[in-house]
């Protein structure tokens, strides 16, 4: 109980002193899972909608695909990039082994299962009416897409985010493509592996506390952003059919 | 895949530049800071960013035959020579050096002292089996030069290792991590471990273990580095790393290797290779002298080919 008080003391001061490692782990931390997030959704909501809208053979086969992947473990993930990337892989032209860039690359194919098929089932989510009444209104199929879509967006956010949660909470690839090198790849799930393994657990529960206080940070930013959109309230509630 | 090749592309932005080296090391170097002490002396003379990737003499040798990194710190003398033999690396230089400890529980359950090391080897065996409860050996067991070392020891007290590293042997675990680590679960466990003798003097204070054995010929610890063949490994910057590697063996790196923490632990961690060449059975012209290996790929190419 001690040691959890201990760390709770050393998170406040090491946020409040702004310690520059902190401060530089952190930062590197948003930056890498906030830019995998992005890109992320940059590439898997238009495939998730185009997928959604589209029918095709072995649809249904691949959306349970999709979701299988919901689960890939995060060694997994950094296994295959680093098979990829590595100066010997099909990739090492590039260089990415062992840097930021590598680990967004990573984090992106980490969370793009769960961004694509979390975009097909917000879809499927909105009632088959909506498509049906925009089109009856007169609205061609690339506006009666956009209807469903921004129907459909409360979904897309919380799968944003979640994809978001993934990415920042992940160690896998942080520790097989980044390498954990300090001040350059260091990010905070991997600080608390290493601090851990090197027996400081006060300095670990402290930047898992800092970790957490992110995510709220982010959560509460995009909840702001949501009651922008929506109102008041902005929490997902199922809605009535 | 086109996606996959976008994104990368898009991230190779993010890649690396000339100004950064990329070191696969041993944890001992990393864990007790050298290497960080080591590194920004050397950022500061030659303005070059040294990324160093922790992990053991196994993972380490990895990345160099990936050719992931420019030069590669481990301890594990037949590992290094084949390494260098395979036209991986160019020169293998020793720098720095300490001993091995088998550490353990105060109260020594197995009855170990005043022994030598394979002897206390085939003691915690012994007692392991009878007690397993009571006497428990830690291994590394991830293919670092420690791991190694306990394996050649193993050997040297007559057992076959496959006989020891066997799931029916409940005295005998094994980690699967780096040597901090793998001392912080020894002393959770009151079990007996080989650890180097830097990490341990890192670690001491949040340990109640004890060293039993130390120093004597069988438990040398000698630290390598090797820069990677250009001839192979066409993106390892061979230039930087001969850089590296010649101001380890510098006086000024050799006195940074005596001194380092000496005044936190009160006593050094590591040895100075030079002068030391031949308690340490490194030969002359590899041992704590600058490298004269080209960097041209050309000329290592056709090394390679004689």
């Amino acid at each position: 109980m001690n040691e959890i008080l201990a760390g709770l003391i050393r998170a406040i001061e090491l946020i409040v002193t702004l310690d520059p490692e902190v401060v530089g782990v952190t930062s590197r931390t948003l930056t890498i899972s906030l830019s995998s997030t992005f890109l992320g959704a940059l590439i898997n909501l238009p495939l998730g909608g185009l997928i959604y809208f589209r029918s095709f053979r072995g649809k249904g086969l691949f959306i349970h695909l999709i979701q299988t992947l919901y689960s890939l473990p995060t060694v997994i993930v950094g296994l295959l990039i680093f098979l990829l990337i590595s100066r010997s892989g099909p990739l090492g032209f590039l260089g990415l082994m062992f840097t930021p860039g590598g680990m967004i690359l990573g984090q992106t194919v980490l969370v793009t299962p769960i961004l694509m098929g979390l975009t097909i089932s917000s879809l499927e989510g909105v009632s088959r009416q909506v498509r049906e009444t925009a089109i009856s209104l007169g609205a061609n199929e690339y506006q009666a897409i956009m209807t469903v879509i921004k129907e459909a967006r409360q979904a897309i956010m919380a799968a944003v985010l979640l994809g978001f949660g993934r990415a920042i909470s992940e160690v896998g690839v942080a520790m097989m493509i980044g390498g954990n090198i300090r001040g350059y790849t260091r990010v905070l799930t991997a600080a608390i592996a290493l601090n851990t393994s090197m027996g400081d657990i006060e300095l670990s529960l402290a930047l898992g506390i800092i970790l957490i206080s992110l995510s709220l940070i982010v959560n509460l930013l995009l909840g702001l952003f949501r009651v922008g959109i929506r109102g008041p309230g902005g929490i997902m509630v199922p809605k009535g059919r | 895949m086109l996606l996959l090749a976008l994104i990368a592309v898009s991230s190779a932005s993010w890649a690396e530049d000339g100004s950064r080296l990329k070191l696969a090391t041993t944890t001992s170097l990393y864990d007790t800071e050298l290497l960080d002490t080591l590194d920004q002396k050397f950022q500061d003379e030659y303005g070059v960013r040294v990324d160093s990737v922790s992990g053991g003499t196994g993972i380490a040798i990895q990345y160099g035959e990936r050719g992931d990194v420019d030069l590669i710190i481990i301890h594990d003398k037949a590992r290094e020579l084949k390494f260098v033999k395979d036209g991986h690396g160019l020169q293998r230089r020793c720098f720095a050096y300490n001993y091995f400890y088998i550490v353990s529980p105060k109260d020594d359950p197995a009855g170990i002292t005043g022994l030598n090391a394979t002897q206390a080897f085939a003691k915690i065996r012994e007692e392991g089996l009878k007690n397993p409860d009571k006497v428990k050996f830690v291994s590394r067991g991830d293919n670092s030069g420690t791991h190694t070392k306990e394996q050649s020891l193993w050997k040297g007290a007559g057992f076959n290792y496959s006989a020891i590293n066997n799931s029916t042997n409940h005295w005998y675990l094994e980690t699967g991590t780096g040597m901090g680590a793998t001392l912080v679960m020894t002393n959770e466990k009151s079990a007996y471990t080989l650890t180097d003798m830097s990490t341990f003097m890192a670690y001491k204070g949040n340990l109640s273990l004890v060293p039993l054995i130390q120093g004597g010929k069988e438990l040398l610890n000698i630290y390598v580095a090797i820069a990677m063949n250009p001839a192979k490994h066409q993106g390892a910057n061979c230039t930087l790393a001969n850089k590296l590697i010649n101001f380890l063996v510098s006086d000024k790196g050799q006195a940074l290797i005596a001194n380092f923490g000496k005044e936190k632990y009160g006593q050094p961690l590591f040895f100075a290779a030079r002068g030391n060449c031949t308690k340490i059975g490194c030969s002359e012209d590899e041992c704590a002298v600058p490298t004269n290996a080209s960097c041209s790929a050309a000329n290592n190419a056709a090394a390679e080919i004689r």
